[in-house]
This record gives C-alpha cells, sequence and structure tokens, in this order.
C-alpha cells in the first residue's frame, strides 16, 4: 500500500460501502424472531450511509478527494472513489435504500418466507449497488457488477413459488451471460492497455489508430454485457419476468439496482474508459443510438397491450432506461445532461410508481388495471403518487421526465440528428397511451363495488410505512423538475459532469 | 534448522501416540491440529525472511541422504494443506463422535497429514515416490472407512489406479536415474538433456500423475471413490490429495521437463485439460446425488489446473498464467472441501443426498447453504472470489500470449459451473409442497465449510502476500 495512508477521506468511501455490508452479515446471522434488532440495523446502516454520503456531496464540491485503495494483484487495484457521476449515482442509491428499506419492513410484516435472508441480501444488493456506483476502474466495477447478480438472485426467487423459481431460472441465465461476455471485453481491455481506471474525459485518445478494429469489438462485448442489464432490446427478456419477485424488490431492481446498473455501465464506458469524442472517431455512437431508440419504442410498444399492473411498468422500464443510453449515445454535452440527469429521474419516478403498485396489491389484492376502477377515491394519497410519477414518465412539464426529455431533444438537435426528435414523440405519445386510461380509471369511474382482497390498514389508507415512502418519492420527483435549476439538483450534478466530460 | 523435519514428525507421533494411549486422543487430534498450521505459519516467516531452506536428513550429504527442501511453492501448500486438514479436523470431530470407525479414522488421518506434508518437502524424485504411496494408500484407506459396499467397490478401484500411477511413476524415475546418476530435482535440473530417455521418463511420470490427478480420460475412479467416502474424506481428497499429484507434475515441469518436451505436449496437456472441464461440468449437470455433482465438479475444476501448461508456454504473459495456476488451486482446494463439508451435512440432517428430493433444502439448513453458494461462488469464479482472480489471470495469460481459444473455454467453463450450482439451488430455494425435513445438526458441521467457504472468497484480497511468498526459489 505505498503511498496510502490511512486519513478519514482516504477511507469514507469504503466506509459507507460497510454501512451496508455490515448490517448484511450482521443480519445473515440473526435468528429469525429478533426483529427488533434487525429493523435498527437495517435503519441504522442506510441513516449512518446517508450522513456519510451528505458529507461526500458537500466535500465533492469543496475539492475533497475521497479514494479508497486496495492492492488485489500487480497492477490491479480495488478502488473505491468519488467523482461527480458516482456521487451522484452514491446519493441517488443511499436515498432510495433508505426509503425501500421502511417500505419493505411493513411490506414483509407478515411474510412466511425467512425475513433475516431477506434483508440480509437486500443490504447486500445495495452494497454492491453504492460499490458499483463508486468503483473507480473497470475491474472494481465489475466485481460489484457480478455480486449484484447474485444478491438479487434469492431476492428474485424469494417466494419460492414455481412461477419465481422459473423467473429466477432466466434471470440467471440472461445476467451470466451477459456477465461472461463483459468480463472478456475487461480483460482483453486491460491486456491491450494495461490500465482500465475511470478517467473523466476517456483514457483511450492515444489508441484509436493502431487498435480500431479491436476496440470496436470491445466496445461491441463490453455494451452486450451491459446491455443485459440495461435491458437492451433484444436483451430485455428477463426484466418483465423478474417483477414476480416481491414489490420492494422490483422497485429497488427497476429504479437503482439492475437495470440501473447497467445503464451506469454503458454510461461509464462511453465517457470514462472510451470517452465520448473516441466514441465518435470510432463510428460507435450511430450503433448504439440505433438499440436505444428502438428498445425505446419497442418497449413502449409492448407496455400497451399489458393488462397487469406491474408488467406493464416493467416495459415502461425497457423504454425509460433506453434514455439514459440515447443520452450517452448523442455527441454534445446538452443530450449528455439530459442522459445523466435521467439516470437519477428515472429512478424517483419508476421507484414511486413499484411502490404505488406494491401498495394497491398488498392493501386491496389489486394486481390488474383492469381492476382498479375508483381506486383513487379508497386511496387518494397512493394514487396521487401514481399520477405524479405516471405524468413525469410522459414528460409533462414541470415533472422530473419533463427535464430530461427537453435536455435530450435540444441535444438532438444540437447534434444534427432531428431523427431522435420523432423517436422521442413517438415514445411520448406511446407513454401517455399506455399511463392516462389507467389514470382515467383511478379517478374517473365507479369501483366495481368490492376489493379483490382488502386488508385493514387502521387510520391511513394504508400502514404509514407503506404509504411514506411514494409520497416522498413523488415529492422529490415533483421537486427535481420545479427546483431543477437550484443548487444540488439533479440537474445541476449533470451539468457539472458534462462540463468535466467535454473538457479537453 | 529442524523446522521441516518437524512439521512431517509432528502429525505422525501423534498418530503413534494416539495408537498406544487411547483416551489421550482429544488431545493429540487438537495439538496436532493447532501446531502444525504454527509450525507452518513459523516456516513461512522464516523462508520470507532467509530464502529457501534446506535440511538434511540424519546428516548424510545431498546424494546420499534424504534432503527436505523448502521454497515458497512447497510452503505455499503446505499452508493451505494446514488451513484444510485444521478446518477439516473441526468437522471430523463432530462427524465422527460416536462413529465406532473414528479410532482408525484419527490414525489414518494423521498419517495422511504427514504424508501430504512430506512430500512437499521431498527434494528428490525417489522421496517424492515413496509419499506419493504413502498418501495413496492413507487415502484408499480412508475411503474404505464406512465399510459399505460402494464405498469398498471405490476404494478398490482406487487402489488399483493409485498403485499403477505410482508405479508409472516409479519406471519414470528409475529411467532418469539410468540417464542421469542422481535422483536430486536440482541436480537433474542440471544435468539433463532432451533424449529418447527423457521422453520415456516424461511420459511415464506424466502418465502416472495425470491418472492420480484424475485429469480427463483418466477421471473414471474418482467420482465414485469421493462421492462414497465420508465427508471429511471427501474434502480432503478432493481439495489436497489430488493436488498433490498435480504439484508433483508442475514442480517437475517447472525445473525439469518443460525445457526438454516439446512444445506440442502443452498444448496437448490444454487438449485433455479442456475436454474434462466441458465433460466434468455437464456430468456435474446430470448428476442426481449432491456429492456426485460435487465430484463431478473437481473433475471439471482439475482440467482448469493443467490449464497452465500451455499458457505458461510463452514468456509473455507466464508470470500471469503460473499465478492463475496457482490461485486455482488454492481457491478450489477451500471452495471444494467446503462444498463437500456442505454436502455432508445434508447428508447427516437429511439421511440422503438427491437433489430432487432436497426441495426447501436452504430454509432448514442456512448455514450450510450459505457456505455452499459462497463456495459456487469462487467455483463458478465470480468476483470476488479467489477463483475470479484466477480466471481473470488465466484470461489476462490468454490474451498477452495469443492462445484466446483457451478465453472461449475459460468462460464456458464458468457458465457450465454456474449451471450446475444454480440447477441445485433452484431446486433449495424452491417452496414446493414435499419440503424436506431435516434433523437438527452440531454447530461444528455447520460453521467449518462456512469458514472454508470464506476463504475460498477472501483469497482474492490476500493475493500480494501469496505472491511474495510463491516468489521465494524463483520458480514463480
Amino acid at each position: 500500500m505505498a503511498g496510502w495512508e490511512v486519513t478519514f477521506d482516504n477511507c469514507l468511501p469504503l466506509l459507507i460501502l460497510l454501512t451496508s455490508l455490515v448490517p448484511a452479515t450482521v443480519i445473515f446471522m440473526l435468528p429469525e424472531e429478533r426483529v427488533r434488532w434487525r429493523t435498527s440495523l437495517n435503519i441504522g446502516g442506510a441513516v449512518l450511509k446517508l450522513g456519510l454520503i451528505g458529507v461526500m456531496i458537500w466535500g465533492v464540491r469543496h475539492e475533497h478527494v475521497y479514494e479508497t485503495r486496495l492492492p488485489l494483484l500487480q497492477n490491479i487495484e480495488l478502488v473505491l472513489s468519488a467523482d461527480a457521476m458516482s456521487v451522484m449515482m452514491t446519493a441517488l442509491s443511499g436515498l432510495l435504500w433508505f426509503l425501500t428499506t421502511l417500505y419493505a419492513i411493513a411490506y414483509l410484516e407478515t411474510s412466511p418466507q425467512s425475513r433475516s435472508r431477506f434483508f440480509g441480501f437486500f443490504s447486500l444488493c445495495v452494497s454492491s449497488t453504492v460499490g458499483i456506483a463508486m468503483a473507480g476502474n473497470l475491474i472494481t466495477f465489475l466485481m460489484f457488477y457480478e455480486m449484484l447478480t447474485l444478491s438479487t438472485y434469492p431476492l428474485v426467487v424469494h417466494r419460492g413459488t414455481q412461477e419465481s423459481m422459473q423467473a429466477g431460472r432466466i434471470y440467471i441465465i440472461y445476467t451470466f451471460l451477459g456477465g461472461a461476455v463483459f468480463l472478456l471485453g475487461v480483460a482483453w481491455l486491460k491486456a491491450l492497455l494495461g490500465s482500465v481506471e475511470f478517467t473523466e474525459g476517456g483514457l483511450l485518445a492515444g489508441n484509436i489508430k493502431t487498435h480500431a478494429g479491436q476496440l470496436r469489438i470491445i466496445f461491441l462485448l463490453m455494451i452486450a454485457g451491459l446491455g443485459v442489464k440495461a435491458a437492451l432490446v433484444p436483451l430485455h427478456g428477463w426484466l418483465p419476468r423478474a417483477m414476480v419477485a416481491p414489490a420492494p424488490v422490483s422497485a429497488l431492481l427497476h429504479a437503482v439496482a439492475v437495470v440501473k446498473a447497467g445503464a451506469f455501465g454503458i454510461v461509464r464506458v462511453v465517457y470514462d474508459v472510451y470517452g465520448i469524442e473516441t466514441c465518435n472517431a470510432l463510428g460507435l455512437l450511430l450503433p448504439l443510438s440505433l438499440a436505444a431508440a428502438f428498445t425505446i419504442v419497442y418497449g413502449s410498444v409492448r407496455a400497451l397491450s399489458q393488462d397487469e399492473l406491474k408488467k406493464r411498468l416493467a416495459f415502461s422500464t425497457v423504454s425509460q432506461v433506453s434514455y439514459i443510453a440515447l443520452g450517452a449515445a448523442i455527441f454534445g454535452p446538452i443530450a449528455t445532461i439530459g442522459g445523466i440527469v435521467h439516470l437519477v429521474h428515472q429512478g424517483l419516478m419508476k421507484i414511486t410508481l413499484f411502490f404505488c403498485a406494491g401498495n394497491f396489491a398488498e392493501t386491496l389484492g389489486v394486481h390488474h388495471i383492469s381492476e382498479m376502477n375508483g381506486i383513487g377515491r379508497r386511496m387518494p394519497w397512493t394514487m396521487t403518487a401514481f399520477t405524479i410519477g405516471a405524468l413525469g414518465m410522459i414528460g409533462v412539464p414541470p415533472l422530473a421526465g419533463f427535464i430530461s426529455k427537453w435536455y435530450l431533444g435540444i441535444g438532438a438537435l444540437a447534434a444534427g440528428k432531428s431523427w431522435i426528435i420523432a423517436v422521442l414523440v413517438a415514445s411520448s405519445l406511446l407513454n401517455a397511451a399506455y399511463f392516462l386510461p389507467v389514470l382515467y380509471r383511478g379517478w374517473f369511474c365507479e369501483p366495481a363495488g368490492s376489493w379483490p382482497v382488502e386488508s385493514n390498514s387502521g387510520r391511513w389508507e394504508t400502514h404509514w410505512m407503506l404509504l411514506a415512502p411514494p409520497v416522498a418519492t413523488a415529492l422529490l420527483a415533483l421537486m427535481a423538475g420545479l427546483l431543477a435549476n437550484s443548487p444540488y439538483s439533479p440537474l445541476e450534478w449533470a451539468r457539472l459532469i458534462a462540463a468535466r466530460e467535454y473538457q479537453p | 534448522m529442524t523446522l521441516p523435519a518437524w512439521i512431517v514428525a509432528l502429525p505422525l507421533l501423534a498418530a503413534a501416540l494416539m495408537t498406544a494411549v487411547p483416551r489421550s486422543r482429544l488431545l493429540m487430534v487438537g495439538s496436532a491440529a493447532i501446531l502444525t498450521p504454527a509450525l507452518v505459519a513459523f516456516l513461512a516467516r522464516t523462508i520470507l525472511r532467509d530464502g529457501v531452506l534446506q535440511m538434511q536428513l540424519g546428516g548424510w550429504q545431498t546424494p546420499l541422504g534424504i534432503q527436505l527442501r523448502a521454497d515458497g511453492l512447497s510452503v505455499a501448500m503446505l499452508g493451505i494443506t494446514a488451513v484444510i486438514m485444521g478446518v477439516i479436523t473441526l468437522y471430523a470431530w463432530a462427524y465422527f463422535r460416536d462413529h465406532e470407525s473414528s479410532r482408525y479414522f484419527w490414525v489414518l488421518w494423521m498419517f495422511l497429514w504427514a504424508a501430504l506434508n512430506a512430500l512437499f518437502l521431498s527434494a528428490d524424485i525417489f522421496n517424492l515416490y515413496v509419499t506419493l504411496e504413502l498418501l495413496g494408500l492413507s487415502a484408499v484407506a480412508l475411503v474404505a472407512l464406512p465399510q459399505k459396499a460402494a464405498a469398498l467397490t471405490a476404494a478398490m478401484r482406487y487402489l488399483l489406479v493409485s498403485l499403477s500411477g505410482s508405479l508409472s511413476y516409479l519406471m519414470g524415475v528409475a529411467l532418469l536415474y539410468a540417464a542421469n546418476g542422481t535422483l536430486n530435482i536440482e541436480m537433474l535440473a542440471n544435468t539433463a538433456q532432451a533424449s529418447p530417455a527423457t521422453s520415456a521418463a516424461f511420459a511415464m511420470i506424466a502418465g502416472g500423475l495425470i491418472m492420480k490427478s484424475a485429469l480427463l480420460p483418466l477421471h473414471f475412479w474418482l467420482p465414485p471413490a469421493h462421492a462414497n467416502a465420508p465427508a471429511p474424506v471427501s474434502a480432503v481428497l478432493s481439495a489436497l490429495v489430488v493436488k498433490a499429484s498435480f504439484y508433483i507434475m508442475l514442480r517437475l515441469w517447472l525445473t525439469l521437463f518443460g525445457a526438454l518436451t516439446s512444445p506440442s505436449i502443452a498444448q496437448i496437456l490444454g487438449v485433455m485439460a479442456a475436454m474434462a472441464v466441458i465433460w466434468g461440468s455437464i456430468q456435474a449437470l446430470l448428476a442426481d446425488r449432491l456429492k456426485m455433482m460435487v465430484a463431478y465438479s473437481t473433475v471439471a475444476q482439475i482440467g482448469y489446473l493443467f490449464l497452465i501448461f500451455p499458457l505458461s508456454q510463452l514468456a509473455q504473459g507466464s508470470q500471469e498464467a503460473l499465478q492463475g495456476g496457482m490461485y486455482f488451486l488454492f481457491s478450489h482446494a477451500c471452495a471444494k472441501a467446503a462444498v463437500f463439508l456442505a454436502a455432508g451435512t445434508v447428508i447427516y440432517a437429511c439421511g440422503h443426498d438427491r437433489i430432487d428430493g432436497l426441495a426447501g433444502i436452504v430454509r432448514q439448513m442456512p448455514v450450510s447453504m450459505f457456505a455452499f453458494a459462497l463456495a459456487g461462488t469462487s467455483l463458478i469464479g465470480l468476483p470476488p472470489s479467489g477463483g475470479f482472480i484466477a480466471k481473470w489471470l488465466y484470461l489476462n495469460a490468454a490474451l498477452r500470449n495469443g492462445q484466446w481459444w483457451w478465453c472461449a473455454l475459460l468462460l464456458g467453463g464458468g457458465l457450465l459451473a454456474t449451471a450446475y450450482i444454480f440447477r441445485f439451488f433452484s431446486i433449495a430455494f424452491s417452496n414446493r409442497e414435499e419440503i424436506v425435513s431435516a434433523r437438527p445438526v452440531p454447530k461444528m458441521m455447520e460453521w467449518p465449510a462456512l469458514g472454508l467457504a470464506v476463504c475460498a472468497i477472501s483469497l482474492g484480497l490476500v493475493a500480494p502476500a501469496v505472491k511474495k511468498l510463491l516468489g521465494v526459489g524463483g520458480l514463480f
């Protein structure tokens, strides 16, 4: 560990990782009936993590360098560091983890399956997500990326039913094939370059001429590997099935964990490994943008015909996450801002929608859109949150989704790719076509009389720990749009990131 | 410095004393299991400070006396042996608690440990033969311990293979001795020339060792022997005993044969390795008993070990290949021991190990299944396990010396391993009606498996220290 001393700044990323890794380990050891211990560990870890992330955000603003380096092999290090991009992802996952933990505690209160196991893997899953966010080189990224696959499998199959086992099998097949392809890409790049550190502006600039062919193949391998998790069509098959997982898992999977890890990886490869200018020079951006555009439209079209609410949301994720890849595939800082800010915006909106879907299912037994008539009268708060999420997805101003789409559109025009405008418009229309009928049913149709399975919920329309998280995230999605120009807003961070990526 | 001699003598002494005074068994087993690893740690510290350590037994000089030699490779092997034997000893104590055969078990167990230690410290090819034979005999006796038909048949077959393997090796030794007039490995390295006699010796030696290491197509004896032995024995057979003959092969290759044989030999070994990976994994995927699955997984993983020969052939990338191979050895040793112990616990609790009959086992035995899963991660080669580090090093070696076709094997093998591990887990997690009923298991059987699995995972984090140790003696 030459040149590496133990200071607070050097340990901060590691500490943030440990705030969920340590609770995970302890929770595994706790006997099933120690509910109070488990809950305190979960919430304590989440709060501590949020506090540390707050310190990190403040520090990065004030030009502190936070970096943990552990030697692994000769010239391979485990690097956790805080650049502008990782701070954004870390903050998102820290915040959403806290809310999802609250939600999950209430959601699983009556579950017959082992909760020690659930919360253990749940914390492990968040550790991997934070590790992915803070990874300072491709190898560290790869490690946490695979750890994420492993820690989500037990969550997906948590219920142990035939259907969830089947979903788990498909999930494993897709993600491990993707992982193997990605590993090959990373190993190849490492053998070619000797270093795979993430560098703002890219680390490839000097090698384009000599290795253009190989670099193109490596790019294809890495994007294909990451595309499995990011659910790029045709690699998306696992995602709609994986929604059989319990609601908090789906929420996390779709908003910050698995899908977002894939999208984040694509962003990292494009900006910090290859560099956007190198990608442009190698002609890699057009194929990527075509894949993303196709996915956007295809996901929306498939969402139209789903009656099961969670399945419709799942196809909507397929579509929405590709906005991030699309932003990365347009050469120009404005589109970059649009893509990166959507990392956060999509997370906030989609987690709201999944929380709400979980509330409908848990409180009233409503799983299908056709059963949702008049649900807004029974559960007004949940339905309001759902509405904010859905309108945001469509891109109605001044919600968060509008900001992303606006920047993507302007960015496409600035880069001279007007066909992307057509994709954005088509996608927004499709978004409206599959979300507005749900809203209409919920608010304006007459209820059918009785709900499928209604459970008594006490003072509020449902358990307060189920209600507070979606209301909070809906509020955040609203504020991210309304206050987009204020300091510390997601948009402002995205601008900071874009400015650094395009610096000469 | 008599340290190496003590490392060999200690388990032997314990065996002798507990035969003489049966009531001292706990004391003897306990002190051997604690002191031997301590001595190995001390030896590691010594050679890291002073370099390679040699000693002459009885004071006779090299060509005549028995020489013990401890370089980085030897001590690393002694170290992994100490860790695994030490942890399994805990498990075995609970496993054999009320068994009538425990009397024989502990004597044989200490005998096996001494044979392994002696083998790793031997400096000449004839001593290697003697230790190899001792190791084989104690292993066969341990397999036969349950005295059931299946175990006896498997042990018989294992005995025949073991004897013919040693015999073939011995003939190779005789040829080398006739041509060079010495048995000492270092002296042989200086005098041996490429000649028909050397080639024939290599063929004999390699054939015998491959048979003992169960590289395909000479693997047929391994699955029944490893699957029918008592759990602690299965664990040590797969983790260490097959590695011992591989170790001899590697050492002779690095000092002697690597430079004297034609390059195509390494490629042929590579092809056999590839077949082992594929065939072993497929058989593991088809196995209907848990221990059979694990045993076939060993057949597959032995293949990865032998990839060291083609991958280290060219100077470019050979460093990575050698380290990768050793990492495979260490991480497989920990992971496979953990998996066999967990499988043994399953049999102890449920009375059988038919995979189909284990639905919902995750809920019944969370600790053992967690150990199984962690170790499985290493067998598949997922980060951050030692198995991943090994695979990463191999991939780098293959890409750097242009043998990219091995990449396909490494990745494909990983996917096949995923398939057989998760095939088990998709049943273990499932919630079907006929959930398995399990009787309570002593904690001392659950935690050692988890401990070894954690070792397999965290091996990735101690890589710099391992590399430094292996570097002593200049082979790596």
